[in-house]
């Protein structure tokens, strides 16, 4: 069953990419034909313009589907790669339920054993899949959220050329996600890792006509290498203190290495401390934290429902889990929970900051996920680890709701993103208004919604955690509360209420197709129900029988959380409503006053607009210097340099001393009896004063 | 054990297929043809007959096999033929490459097929001899001459700068070997004999292994190349011919880090100890400086070329770590980056035929005409980038596991390399597939053919098979990668033991 999870995304993907590739392969002329018949380049020209003419309306087209253009004649076997991948997708999904039953309740771990991947002397890694509860829930949040992506985008990319392209990438990715969660090393994590981000990167380009797409899709693979650095010198360092990558030798072997050192660059650091604070340095690229997010929101140039899948439920919150799997390392390692916990309390209050004042509306989902990755970093920095993972599960039902439903309004708007022209949508799709704030009220913690749980229960857990940014986390969590309350509610109200801006998308808005509406209902069902039933298992008393040795909670943390101050345990409800109510002040009641306080705080608003300026700032102290050095080391280093003094110096010193060489050939006899003298007087001298010396 | 000289006929097949090439005279179409295909099948049957070598092989016998031996010149010097797990490899990477490099070569030379052709037979035979050849002078007789076709290769079949770019390949290499002459020659004076195993078992005094190691590291360093000797690839790189690039890439680069590992750690461990932190130092270098200048190029081949500068740091850094990962990751980089740089060479000969430039700023949007061409030139941008289930991440990994227990800085510093070949590659990818498709020459291009399919898909068949099951490859070396590494460490710890007593 197991395997079947695993792998059928992965035949998905494979059939889907055939389908693409022979279709491509079909409409585009292979070189056999000219060298045949050398005559088809009329023909080829022909068949150019024409295909040229179709990529320009396609590059303007922001979501393939748009009515208005003359679109490329769809690829062959689009449906026969929609129906293929999803299908199987919605077996996986079925099955990951079944398993996360068999698993945590039934208490059947697995752990399949596959083949051997890398052997090389001591170090010996093979590819094995695990199934303990942790992984089990992943399973279900992964294969539930991608099945219904999946079905969402038959409606969604329907006018899309290169759907079995799409679909393919789609499920690739799901079946890396699979590996990475179901993986029984770190190697093989790596692998999972470093797959999702490729497929990422391939998603974000997905229009690849486009510059902006192909900009940021770079962009994404590039900022999570450098988060793969810290966590590749992770293994290695890992490899090299306990001697294998397997996480069963790797939590055995963890005691012993409290207290040894490593020194790393002169520094003596402890070896855990330093080991939990590069992997975490992975889990910060993967997970868009503080520093390394710059990627996420560039990623939304990808189709909405990549976002959705992928940059808000579940590759993102990678590095949250790949925290939890490892628990047993960094509950030995204090201090790297400490920064986990203060980087994740700094992402959750920046990311928040940025997003009250963004006007895209798929950027404002954007930072808000930034913004709830950071609260579960809080969780994980507080020792509170399935409480971490119970965020990770709610929010990824409300926050692919809150994609797709964006992703709905957008395909009413006609690519409309910018919420400035929007507004009073709700008579309008009635429906999407529904589930958008539905969404909006789990994301914000509303009583009773899935959402509140677990938020609460993490704003809880930073409250009496004894990790030093203790404090510091909770505060910013807090604080993050309001401000989530205020940016989720100002989306929903320029987007739905209010006079519309745009009259003429506003009179031809329409609702999406029901592909599209029967996967966004689930999720909003979703989003109400994820909370309260799994409340126990993921923040009460049932935690230790759950989740049994695939967590290694800090202890006691769960039984503090139950008994804090009323006061406390009501604040962020508190702050939820203080957002709520200044948002419809602002954008409701008086309207003038956002614009009033724009103006009067020009500094701070530019600020935040321009997201902390670390676009700017990263240009200037990474790429820039990076190019320049690169073209100095290129131009000087090795044309000046080394070949100057080098082959090219050497060749031309050769041809100096042969010229002068045939200078002297003058071809006088005088000339040559004369060199021949001085040459028999230098010899003499020579040896007169050679034999006198011995 | 064998009834037949085996290894001999697979290292001179080519050559007789060569003489049969001189034999069938003529230079009218019908000649070529025949030249072409009397190349393609002498390259295939060679690649045939070394399957039976892997086949016979043993894998858990770390000394070398099918060895003959046969009396030469003089007392010490012998005609001594034999592979083990560590040659092995690379023998069949070169008879597997061949034929992709006639077939690379099928249209696009037209110019002087007959010689073209025994040129490339020429250099087979003298590759397959470097990496099996078991006496010095026989070693150094293969490694040198294939100095001379590659050098014709460039030098006659190139670019517009073929005469420079051969010259500078000539000097550079020539300068290396001259000093590895004398090494071994003063190797002969010390032990009586030319004969690699004998020499792997003799005791070299510390003084000699400090100045042979040398000798031999100005040879290898060259080869490899390794920073600051490297600017003689770009430019050959750049001037040779699609097939003599593949070659030069896949095979000739290899024998630098090979005579590493069969002479400068084997019969030199103390100096290779000594001389680690240098290897290190340059190796890293070599990795951050070539990803950097790689980054800047406007020349696809080139590009390459610094990447693959960069890509043999990490085999020297293995090597010299002297650790069971980092050796044989060093021979697993070498073989998979021998399939990748061999095919990326490949991928850029196919669009150099229809549009004879190199000039990225002359490409863009090539995935709207060329769909199938994208993909594969994807694959190999992965492995190139080093993507975990791709070949490249093999080697990369291994490499730096075992160095990391060594030198952490080095594997520290090394691992930002990771971070820049994902820059520089995705970089040129975007320029030349992405985007949209608006230059006019560009309009009418087409996909891959038939025969560039052919060359391309089993290479990509490979990537992916060695990247998620790369048993085969690291099985076949690792008894031989075991016993270097425990001689290499039994010697040092000798001194060590030795130092304290005193």
């Amino acid at each position: 069953m197991i395997q079947a999870i695993v792998f059928l995304p992965l035949i998905g993907a494979i059939l889907a990419g055939l389908i693409a590739i022979f279709g491509a392969h079909a409409r585009n002329p292979s070189g056999d034909a000219v060298e045949h018949h050398d005559d088809g380049h009329g023909h080829g020209a022909h068949a150019h313009t024409h295909a040229s003419d179709a990529h320009d309306d396609h590059g303007h087209d922001d979501h393939g589907h748009d009515d208005h253009h003359a679109a490329e004649p769809p690829a062959a076997g689009s449906r026969a790669a929609e129906l293929i991948t999803t299908g199987l997708l919605l077996v996986s999904a079925a099955l990951s339920w079944v398993a996360l039953v068999d698993v945590g309740f039934m208490k059947n771990d697995a752990r399949i054993a596959l083949f051997t991947w890398i052997n090389s002397g001591d170090l010996q890694i093979a590819w094995a899949l695990r199934v303990d509860t942790l992984t089990a829930v992943m399973l279900v949040v992964v294969n539930t959220v991608s099945s219904l992506v999946h079905l969402y985008s038959i409606g969604y990319m329907d006018e899309d050329p290169h759907r079995p392209r799409f679909f393919a990438y789609l499920s690739l990715f799901t079946f890396a996600m699979l590996m990475l969660v179901t993986s029984d090393n770190l190697v093989q994590l790596f692998f999972g890792w470093e797959g999702v981000g490729l497929a990422s990167y391939l998603l974000i380009g997905f229009w690849y006509q486009k510059p902006s797409a192909n900009a940021a899709a770079i962009k994404a693979f590039v900022v999570n290498r450098v988060g793969d650095f810290g966590f590749a010198l992770g293994i290695f360092a890992i490899f090299m203190m306990i001697g294998s990558t397997d996480f069963e030798t790797i939590f055995a072997g963890a005691q012993g290495v409290t207290g040894k050192t490593i020194n790393f660059f002169g520094w003596q650091a402890d070896a855990l401390t330093l080991i939990c604070l590069l992997l975490f340095m992975g889990a910060m690229g993967k997970s868009a934290q503080f520093l390394l997010h710059t990627w996420l929101p560039d990623a939304m140039e990808g189709p909405t429902p990549v976002s959705a899948l992928i940059h808000a439920a579940t590759m993102v919150t990678a590095g949250v889990f790949m925290v939890a799997r490892l628990s047993p390392l960094f509950e030995l390692a204090p201090n790297a929970q400490a920064a986990v916990m203060f980087f994740g309390a700094t992402t959750a209050f920046f990311a928040a900051t940025v997003g009250l004042v963004q006007n895209d509306i798929k950027r404002i989902v954007a930072y808000s996920t930034c913004s709830q990755l950071g609260y579960m970093f809080v969780a994980m920095g507080a020792g509170a680890y399935s409480v971490g993972m119970f965020h990770l599960f709610t929010h990824a039902f409300f926050k692919a709701l809150l994609f797709l439903g964006s992703g709905s309004v957008i395909y009413a708007m006609h690519h409309e993103q910018d919420i400035r022209n929007m507004g009073g949508l709700k008579d309008k799709i009635p429906f999407t208004y529904i589930v958008m704030v539905i969404g909006t009220l789990a994301l914000t913690g509303f009583p009773l919604t899935a959402g509140y749980f677990s938020k609460d229960a993490i704003i809880e857990a930073a409250f009496v955690s004894h990790n030093p940014f203790a404090f510091y986390g909770f505060l910013m969590t807090v604080i993050a509360a309001g401000l989530t309350s205020f940016y989720s509610w100002r989306l929903i109200f320029k987007t739905f209420h209010g006079e519309p801006h745009d009259q003429k998308h506003y009179e031809a808005a329409h609702e999406a197709p029901l592909w599209m509406l029967v996967p966004i209902g689930i999720l909003a069902a979703g989003s109400i129900l994820a909370g309260f039933p799994f409340k126990e298992l993921f923040a009460g008393h049932g935690v230790a029988e759950f989740f049994r040795e695939s967590l290694k909670m800090n202890p006691g943390i769960i039984e503090e959380m139950h008994h804090i101050p009323k006061a406390i345990a009501f604040l962020p409800t508190v702050m939820m409503a203080l957002g709520f109510l200044v948002s419809w002040l602002f954008y409701i009641r008086r309207p003038y006053l956002p614009v009033e306080l724009a103006n009067q705080h020009q500094m701070l608003y530019q600020f935040l607009l321009n997201k902390w300026y670390f676009d700017e700032l990263y240009d200037l102290i990474f790429v820039r210097p990076t190019k320049w050095l690169g073209r100095f080391l290129w131009k000087k280093g090795d044309g000046y340099v080394i070949d100057g003094f080098g082959p090219d110096g050497v060749s031309a010193r050769v041809l100096d001393v042969t010229r002068n060489v045939v200078k002297i050939q003058t071809g006088y006899l005088y000339h040559y009896a004369f060199a021949m003298l001085i040459g028999v007087a230098g010899l003499i001298t020579w040896f007169m004063f050679g034999a006198g010396a011995h | 054990m064998t009834t037949w000289p085996i290894l001999s006929v697979v290292t001179f097949l080519p050559v007789v297929g060569a003489l049969l090439i001189y034999l069938s005279r003529g230079d009218d179409e019908a000649a070529r043809r025949n030249a072409r295909w009397i190349a393609l099948w002498t390259t295939l049957i060679t690649f045939a007959v070394s399957l039976i070598l892997v086949w016979r092989f043993d894998a858990a016998q770390p000394d070398f096999q099918f060895v003959e031996k046969a009396q030469w010149l003089a007392s010490g010097i012998s005609y001594h033929m034999g592979v083990d797990g560590i040659s092995l490899p690379f023998v069949i990477l070169t008879t597997a490459l061949m034929p992709f490099c006639i077939v690379a070569s099928w249209k696009s030379i037209t110019l002087r097929v007959r010689e073209y052709m025994m040129a490339f037979l020429l250099l087979e035979t003298l590759m397959i001899g470097t990496f099996s050849a078991l006496d010095l002078v026989l070693f150094y007789l293969f490694f040198e001459g294939g100095l001379i076709p590659m050098f014709l290769i460039i030098g006659v079949w190139g670019g517009p700068r073929r005469v420079y770019a051969s010259f500078k390949f000539f000097l550079y290499t020539l300068l290396g070997s001259v000093l590895m002459l004398l090494a071994i020659m003063a190797l002969y004076w010390n032990a009586g004999t030319t004969d690699i195993p004998t020499l792997m078992n003799t005791a070299v005094p510390r003084n000699l292994q400090t100045w042979a190691w040398l000798a031999f590291f100005a040879s290898f360093a060259v080869k490899m190349p390794m920073w600051p000797v490297h600017t003689w690839l770009p430019d050959a790189h750049v001037e040779a011919p699609t097939a003599g690039s593949v070659v030069l890439a896949a095979i000739l680069l290899k024998m630098g880090g090979y005579g590493f590992l069969r002479f400068s750690l084997p019969m030199f461990p103390l100096a290779s100890h000594d001389f680690a932190p240098l290897i290190f130092g340059m190796s890293v270098i070599a990795i951050i400086y070539t990803s950097l200048v790689a980054l800047m190029q406007e020349d696809i081949k080139k590009l390459i070329a610094y990447s693959s500068v960069a890509h043999m740091g990490f085999v020297t850094m293995g090597i010299f770590a002297g650790t069971t990962q980092g050796v044989a990751g060093g021979v697993f980089q070498m073989v998979s980056h021998g399939i990748v740089s061999g095919a990326l060479f490949l991928c850029v000969g196919i669009v150099y035929d229809r549009l004879h430039t190199r000039e990225i700023a002359a490409y863009g949007g090539l995935v709207n005409r060329m769909p199938l061409y994208a993909v594969v030139f994807m694959v190999f941008t992965m492995a190139n980038v080093g993507l975990p289930g791709t070949s490249g991440f093999v080697g990369e990994f291994l490499t730096l596991i075992g160095t990391f227990k060594v030198s952490i800085p080095t594997a520290t510093a090394a691992t930002l390399g990771v971070i820049l070949s994902a820059a520089y590659a995705l970089w040129l990818y975007r320029k030349v597939v992405f985007g949209k498709l608006t230059k006019p020459s560009l309009a009418s291009i087409k996909d891959l053919t038939l025969r560039e399919s052919l060359t391309l898909l089993p290479l990509v068949f490979l990537t992916i098979l060695f990247g998620v099951y790369p048993k085969p490859v690291l099985d076949m070396s690792a008894a031989s990668v075991q016993q270097l590494v425990n001689n290499y460490n039994t010697a040092i710890t000798a001194v060590k033991a030795a130092a304290l007593l005193q």
